[in-house]
């Protein structure tokens, strides 16, 4: 600092930013690989190869965790170390945080790389990951929170420019989210269960995965949006008071959309209909947002012809405002009882991640690259490339999924003039579907050929940067610091911001404080489970042997294509049976709901097969189905059940309300082995070869879970 | 359906925080003047070597 001008010499951390964009760019080439793989394996099923670790139900939780944490989350911290320390006119508040959480997320996502394809999973959708990793995410949340927060405190700006606001939106609203949502009672390192049970498990992670949508692919990307567009296009963003409204507007109506995930499922009506008012009243903020970003290239338009970067950004800020308008109307029940469950909802999601999420990234990526590298971008050519081969590649995807989803709704709800469903078969309306599948993959291959062609522009931009030798220290700037400034606001300058600026230890105890104070709160959901009353009495906990089952239903993400949930349709009556009811779910943990029929419902399968089918079925599911695009798992008929836990886990059970005897606890593996002779024995009744060993086979757990599934109300019914 | 006295209370912890934030920006004048931040970050990273 010099007396005479009093100016601060302020250096910003831009390795770390250089980090990020390259673990970006690296993820999401894997991300939308595997993106590729699990779109062939629905168009084409012998992709799945008869691998465990390979098929659609594993890979899929991979895809979208790679997508949305490793890729869209290392976006948003590349955007955020950028632009929150050039906001702030401060460096991070710690390098050594910066680091630890760089190196820590990455480390987060090697985790579910390989434990997503083990089966080691909750099945909660975008929050698969098991205890352990959830906690390591916490605790990287936290040191990212400090070292973000800690920067806002040493600012040397006081105005909070409104990108910022959208930031700590983020980074407050995803912890709270992550640590409701993933509160689990383990039984092993890799084994959990939720504290929450059936419908409230399913409110629960609905409240978080549409917040998941809403504060880790909506917020942060819009302060991304305040920052790069204006940037990019030399304007100030179109109306500032806009965007002031637009975040306000956004923080207190999206936390409250949640329940327009389970329209017509067992969750309460009202609740539904809370969802659905405010999901529809979320159109107004969001095109505001969308306009007010449109509009910042307010006679700058000719740019758009040769500027790629804004290519991508006006694109990407227009497929916001089309997943905003789709939203909306999907959450309107009428809509929603077509779409919900089809490949609508894989439309609709695709448009907002590919067009907003992954074009936003892209353009923000290449603006950087001549700022963190100091020289062009390789080739602007292939930029341009990249552009129309994505926007092509995301147009036939999304239209693709849209005729898909409607075809299918339509051909589920269709009678003949006598009454009876039109296509009682369900594979009937899947094979209708595959020339759909496969435009998708042909759409999904050209948006992972664009990302190729970014990936090898990046790195020949590296290269260039690196053979001239470009100074990649960091940029030092001259800034004022605040207690300079005769202009001040007219409040006097708060002085415990300039005393915590100093003392970092004691900010970090404050927050350690806030940390502390929040883990009580997380007992709450403990004390709500214990009046988990089931209002169905005829409603019993699974067997040993039927909760081992549904542990293997769980790892192989069944519920990835089949959905346990029966609503009140004339059609899916007729189809499926009774509608399901809240009261069935109670001993549900994870509930098993699903969000996707590429299969039919199972919540009344138990019963209606019997157990050779399913034999058979699981293991050549063409056998009992033609057609069926569903893999084969034959390694449950190789692998002996792993039943060194079941104790433990009916112990669990119980003490999370179970009315489980004393001696079901004890004797928990004698009655498994008990059921599993019963359900052998049944089989070679009916005429299955029994190879040796059957009866330890998971595959006789799974059909014991399956056989029950439903089953408990017709019971009552006798 | 007791969960909704667990997501209620974060729910409006949630929107108390931000009802909090949004009188403090208020009360700091961070919106008086609505005309010169948007303009200042466009020249934010114009590097001015010392």
């Amino acid at each position: 600092m010099t007396a005479q001008d009093n100016t601060e010499t302020v250096r910003y951390d831009d390795d770390i930013v250089r980090k990020f964009v390259l673990a970006t760019v690296l993820w999401g080439l894997v991300g939308m690989l595997v993106g590729v793989i699990i779109a062939l394996q629905l168009a084409h099923w012998p992709l799945n190869f008869g691998i465990p670790w390979l098929t659609f139900g594993r890979l899929r939780p991979l895809h979208t965790n790679a997508v949305i944490f490793a890729f869209a989350g290392n976006t948003i911290f590349a955007g955020i170390y950028y632009s929150h320390q050039r906001l702030m006119k401060a460096r991070m508040f710690s390098d050594l945080l910066s680091k630890i959480h760089f190196w820590g997320w990455q480390l987060i996502i090697v985790s579910a790389a390989i434990t997503l394809p083990l089966g080691i999973t909750v099945s909660k959708e975008y929050a698969e990951l098991e205890w352990p990793i959830d906690i390591a995410i916490t605790l990287i949340w936290v040191v990212f929170a400090i070292n973000f927060f800690g920067t806002l405190v040493k600012r040397r700006e006081r105005h909070i420019y409104v990108a910022v606001w959208f930031y700590m939106a983020t980074i407050i609203t995803v912890a709270m989210l992550h640590i409701v949502n993933s509160l689990a009672l383990p039984v092993s390192p890799w084994k959990s269960y939720s504290v929450f049970a059936g419908v409230q498990d399913g409110l629960v992670q609905w409240w978080y995965g549409h917040n998941a949508v809403a504060f880790f692919l909506t917020t942060p990307f819009l302060g991304l949006m305040y920052y790069f567009m204006p940037k990019a296009a030399e304007r100030p963003v179109y109306s500032y008071r806009l965007s002031i409204i637009h975040f306000w507007s956004l923080v207190f109506i999206y936390i409250w959309s949640g329940p327009h995930h389970l329209l017509y499922t067992s969750l309460p009506e009202w609740a539904q209909t809370v969802g659905v008012v405010f999901s529809v009243a979320l159109i107004a903020p969001s095109w505001g947002g969308m306009i007010n970003g449109l509009l910042t290239l307010r006679g700058a338009w000719d740019k758009l012809r040769t500027d790629p970067v804004l290519k991508f950004f006006v694109v990407g800020v227009t497929f916001y405002g089309m997943s905003t308008f789709e939203g909306p109307m999907m959450s309107i029940k009428a809509i929603n009882g077509l779409t919900h469950f089809t490949d609508y909802v894989i439309g609709h999601v695709h448009g907002g991640a590919l067009g907003w999420n992954g074009f936003l990234a892209f353009g923000m990526i290449y603006y950087l690259m001549p700022k963190l590298w100091g020289v062009p971008v390789y080739s602007k050519r292939l930029m341009m490339t990249h552009f129309w081969t994505a926007t092509i590649g995301i147009v036939l995807y999304i239209t693709s999924m849209w005729t898909a989803g409607i075809t299918q709704g339509l051909m589920w709800r269709a009678f003949t003039e006598d009454g009876l469903l039109k296509y009682p078969e369900f594979i009937e309306t899947v094979v209708r579907l595959i020339p759909f599948y496969w435009v998708r993959v042909l759409g999904g291959v050209l948006y992972l050929l664009g990302m190729i062609l970014m990936v090898y522009n990046v790195v020949q931009t590296v290269k260039a940067s690196k053979a001239q030798g470009v100074d990649l220290s960091d940029p030092s700037f001259q800034v004022r610091p605040l207690s300079a400034d005769p202009e001040d606001y007219h409040h006097s300058p708060n002085p415990w911001h300039r005393k915590l600026e100093g003392r970092p230890v004691t900010f970090a105890l404050f927050v350690f404080l806030a940390v502390i104070i929040g883990g009580p709160v997380t007992y709450i959901p403990l004390v709500a489970v214990r009046s988990n009353i089931p209002t169905i009495a005829s409603v019993k906990p699974y067997t040993p042997l039927e909760l081992e089952g549904r542990d293997i239903y769980v790892r192989e993400g069944c519920y990835t294509c089949h959905s346990q949930m029966v609503r009140p349709f004339r059609d899916e009556v007729v189809r499926y049976g009774e509608y399901s009811k809240a009261g069935e779910f109670v001993y549900d943990r994870p509930f098993q709901f699903g969000s996707k029929r590429t299969g039919p419902d199972l919540h009344r399968v138990g019963g209606k097969y019997n157990n050779f089918w399913h034999y058979r079925h699981m293991l050549d599911p063409r056998s009992t189905t033609p057609d069926s695009i569903m893999p084969s798992y034959s390694w449950l008929y190789d692998d002996d059940l792993d039943t060194s836990l079941t104790k433990k886990k009916i112990k669990a059970f119980k003490t999370m309300g179970a009315p489980y005897s004393e001696e079901e606890v004890n004797e928990a593996n004698a009655l498994l082995d008990a059921q599993a002779k019963k359900v052998t024995d049944q089989l070679v009744e009916e005429g299955v070869q029994a190879p040796p060993g059957l009866q330890k086979k998971e595959i006789i757990a799974l059909i014991a879970y399956l056989q029950r599934l439903g089953t408990d109300i017709k019971v009552a019914a006798k | 359906m007791d969960i909704v006295f667990v997501l209620l209370p974060f729910a409006l912890l949630f929107a108390g925080v931000g009802a909090g934030a949004y009188i403090w920006a208020v009360k700091r004048g961070q919106f008086d003047d609505l005309e010169t931040p948007p303009l200042r970050i466009l020249s934010d990273d114009e590097e001015s070597k010392s």
